[in-house]
């Protein structure tokens, strides 16, 4: 978990000129955008756009702002900085805010398709791209697909069968989220966040809790034991997807012992998510200033055989999956995502780390990162930026998380059991602000908190990492067969409803 | 060969042989409430409760439909009055059905004569997912996982809607996905049904106020099941299908 927070008086506002020239800088010594988002000024009819970057070296977070009035221009920055692209088509999108010369200045991140949005029709006019030739075809498909899975639109341009561009046209999803958040009463908002990413409910109400928590004011040390066991119930969540899309690529390959073992694994992880936090999701686990969590030493026992017997049976399962040939051969070289490319687009969590890149918050803001501080994890690394990389990531993952779990147990063991699990929290600061980040099992979660003149709620920017990692699927298709389409999807595994909000 | 033998034999068997009264240890389902009495004036469920009109008092009552079994109006009671039980019987083929009072035991599907003779012993379902967050979907899926095995039943998953009978809606129904739901029911063939799970499906649940859904579709086709939950659970759906076909 890291955190920035403070006073909105304490954010910079620049010229446009100089916000440019400093994001530019920055970027330029190493540093990585994070976010591009807008935010209405309390009180104008101005908006701020807000650039938040980090330096993963130390782990420091900085955010800048620029005043902008509604349907204005400004001079884009992904024509040089691609990992731009999303953001400001979201922002355009949101606020008519228009990027200048934006290379890709499609609208359509999500179709708010409300009367007076000006979005009215804009869904079924989606500029898509034209690959033209004889013998070139399109390949649409989507919204709904085969699975029981969420909708979106995939168009290939293939010549052959080989893709030469996949686009994605997501927004099927579009619950406007981020207005229904306003709307409720800012403490008691985490079922509705719950549901943001529904796969991803852990990460997500962690990210609101903490931002909360320190709109509140809280002290970092009293939540140490919370902290703790928000760990273990993200490092639960983090193998439970894993292996449900451990479970997906091998039923999509036709590796039956796969599908089925580690389909029954997954059940025995979020049976033990529901005996310590009530669901199989985790909901109704964390709440601000709290965990609701009956951690006794019995109950911890139970798990930790439950989890021991786990790792004998996965890695079994492991051990047939890595060695045999038919998993290799249909996802070595399939999918490939080079790190230049990773970086340039901005990938974050697994799809950044499978192709060499090492971003993962646990471990690049571990000073600041309770419990990570304290209970450290190592980043995994894959190089080769392909399929297998991405299920040998998963597999990795799981495997360090397990030993997390177990050691934030003897944890909670040294600590003799007695954890404080409730803390009282104070009235929310007043025109303040706070971010936080969340190393979710996609990847960053980012949730942006901030408070009006009489501390309640003035705006709430959520962030799922999905939507910046739907490019990296579009570009591992990019020269590969149509029918490697699905595993692809698989071994990425984004959020539909993170993206569409 | 080995390594199969090896993994074959931890596997063993791990299908939930009663999925009538199996367990799930530490599952939130139907709420219960202890027998003492509520102060006259106190409404902290209410104001706990994170959707609107899903906890009432006085008398006290609750809707499943939208009811997101969060905790958050139990952890709240000062009389510590409410609770959830591991009971995962909690569908109904009614939304009158789903509301529970202090003396509800458990919730009841009355068998659908007609779809009883047509798919009792194997139904084909369609899921569409309309705004749904991959909670329940996932459930969905795991229904048909070695554990809870629905494919026993004769009722399984089908990739396209020509091949199903029933559709499954997920999700509070979104304004860019109300098309595609219709076009979806349209193409399957006759005769055909409905069934709504989770909060969102059934009422809008959390987001039932959001202006970016188009809920017409359930205007017009009433779902023979609801299937309460947040995410739901795959035994509440195997029981509340099976209740549906009279087994």
């Amino acid at each position: 978990m890291s955190i920035l927070s403070g006073r909105i008086s304490q954010i910079t506002t620049l010229d446009m000129s100089v916000f440019q020239h400093q994001v530019e800088e920055m970027l330029t010594r190493g540093m990585r955008l994070v976010s591009f988002f807008a935010s209405p000024i309390y009180g104008f009819p101005e908006i701020f756009l807000n650039a938040l970057l980090a330096d993963d070296r130390y782990g420091k977070l900085q955010v800048l702002r620029v005043k902008k009035s509604r349907d204005s221009t400004y001079p884009s920055f992904t024509k040089k900085y691609s990992t731009f692209h999303c953001f400001e088509r979201e922002i355009c999108e949101q606020y008519k805010i228009t990027p200048e010369e934006h290379p890709w200045p499609k609208r359509g991140i999500r179709y708010p398709n409300r009367k007076g949005s000006g979005h009215l029709g804009q869904f079924e006019k989606y500029p898509f791209f034209k690959l033209e030739g004889k013998e070139v075809h399109e390949v649409g498909v989507g919204p709904i697909h085969a699975g029981v899975i969420e909708p979106g639109h995939f168009r290939f341009m293939c010549y052959g069968e080989m893709v030469h561009h996949l686009e994605i046209q997501l927004g099927y999803q579009h619950r406007h989220v981020e207005s229904l958040l306003l709307r409720g009463e800012m403490s008691k908002l985490a079922p509705l966040v719950e549901t943001i990413a529904g796969d991803s409910s852990i990460a997500h109400t962690w990210a609101y809790c903490r931002a909360y928590e320190n709109l509140c004011v809280a002290n970092i040390v009293d939540l140490a034991d919370i902290e703790l066991v928000r760990g273990v119930a993200l490092e639960l969540e983090r193998i439970a997807m894993h292996l449900a899309g451990l479970s997906g690529l091998s039923t999509d390959i036709a590796f039956l012992p796969g599908g089925s073992t580690y389909g029954r694994l997954r059940t025995a992880i979020i049976n033990t998510s529901m005996r310590l936090g009530g669901s199989r999701f985790g909901r109704g686990w964390l709440r601000p200033g709290e965990v609701r969590s009956p951690i006794t030493k019995s109950l911890i026992d139970e798990v930790r055989i439950i989890l021991s017997s786990f790792k004998q049976d996965i890695d079994k399962i492991n051990d047939l999956f890595l060695s045999s040939k038919l998993v290799a051969n249909r996802f070595c070289g399939v999918g490939v995502v080079t790190k230049e490319v990773a970086i340039d687009i901005g990938a974050v969590g697994m799809a950044a780390r499978m192709s060499g890149v090492v971003l993962d918050l646990r471990q690049n803001f571990a000073s600041s990162n309770a419990p990570y501080d304290k209970l450290p994890i190592v980043a995994m690394i894959e190089e080769s930026g392909d399929c297998w990389a991405r299920a040998c990531l998963r597999i990795r993952e799981i495997n360090e998380s397990l030993y997390w779990i177990n050691s934030a147990f003897d944890e909670m063991e040294r600590k003799d059991w007695k954890l404080q699990l409730k803390i009282e929290l104070k009235a929310p600061q007043s025109n303040a602000y706070a971010i936080s980040l969340i190393e979710g099992w996609r990847g960053e979660v980012m949730h942006y908190l901030e408070t009006g003149p009489s501390g309640k709620l003035a705006h709430y920017k959520v962030q799922d990492p999905s939507i910046r990692n739907w490019f990296a699927l579009a570009q591992s298709l990019r020269g590969n067969e149509i029918s490697d389409f699905p595993i692809c999807n698989k071994s990425f595994d984004l959020s539909y409803c993170g993206n569409d909000l | 060969m080995l390594k199969t033998l090896r993994v074959k034999i931890s596997q063993g068997k791990q299908f939930v042989p009663d999925v009538k009264g199996a367990l799930p240890r530490g599952f939130r389902g139907l709420p219960q409430f202890s027998p003492t009495t509520c102060p006259n004036t106190c409404n902290v469920c209410m104001e706990a409760c994170p959707v609107s009109g899903a906890i009432a008092t006085g008398p006290l009552r609750m809707d499943l439909g939208l009811c997101v079994f969060c905790n958050d109006c139990a952890a709240a009671c000062p009389q510590k009055k409410i609770s959830f039980s591991e009971n995962y019987k909690i569908s109904s083929d009614s939304l009158e059905g789903l509301i529970v009072d202090e003396k509800i035991t458990g919730l009841q599907v009355r068998a659908n004569d007609a779809i009883k003779k047509i798919f009792g012993r194997s139904l084909k379902l369609r899921s569409v997912s309309a705004g749904g967050c991959n909670g329940c979907e996932l459930e969905l899926n795991a229904a048909g996982n070695v554990n809870f095995d629905m494919g026993r039943f004769g009722i399984e998953f089908v990739a396209s809607p020509r091949h199903a009978d029933g559709l499954v809606i997920s999700g509070p129904i979104s304004e860019n996905m109300a098309e595609a739901l219709e076009l979806a029911y349209e193409g399957m063939p006759d005769p055909k049904f409905v069934i709504a799970v989770g909060a969102c499906a059934i009422t809008g649940g959390l987001y039932k106020d959001s202006d970016a859904l188009d809920r017409r579709f359930l205007e017009q086709i009433r779902p023979v099941l609801y299937v309460p939950g947040c995410a739901i659970h795959p035994l509440a759906f195997i029981n509340g299908v099976l209740g549906l076909l009279g087994r």
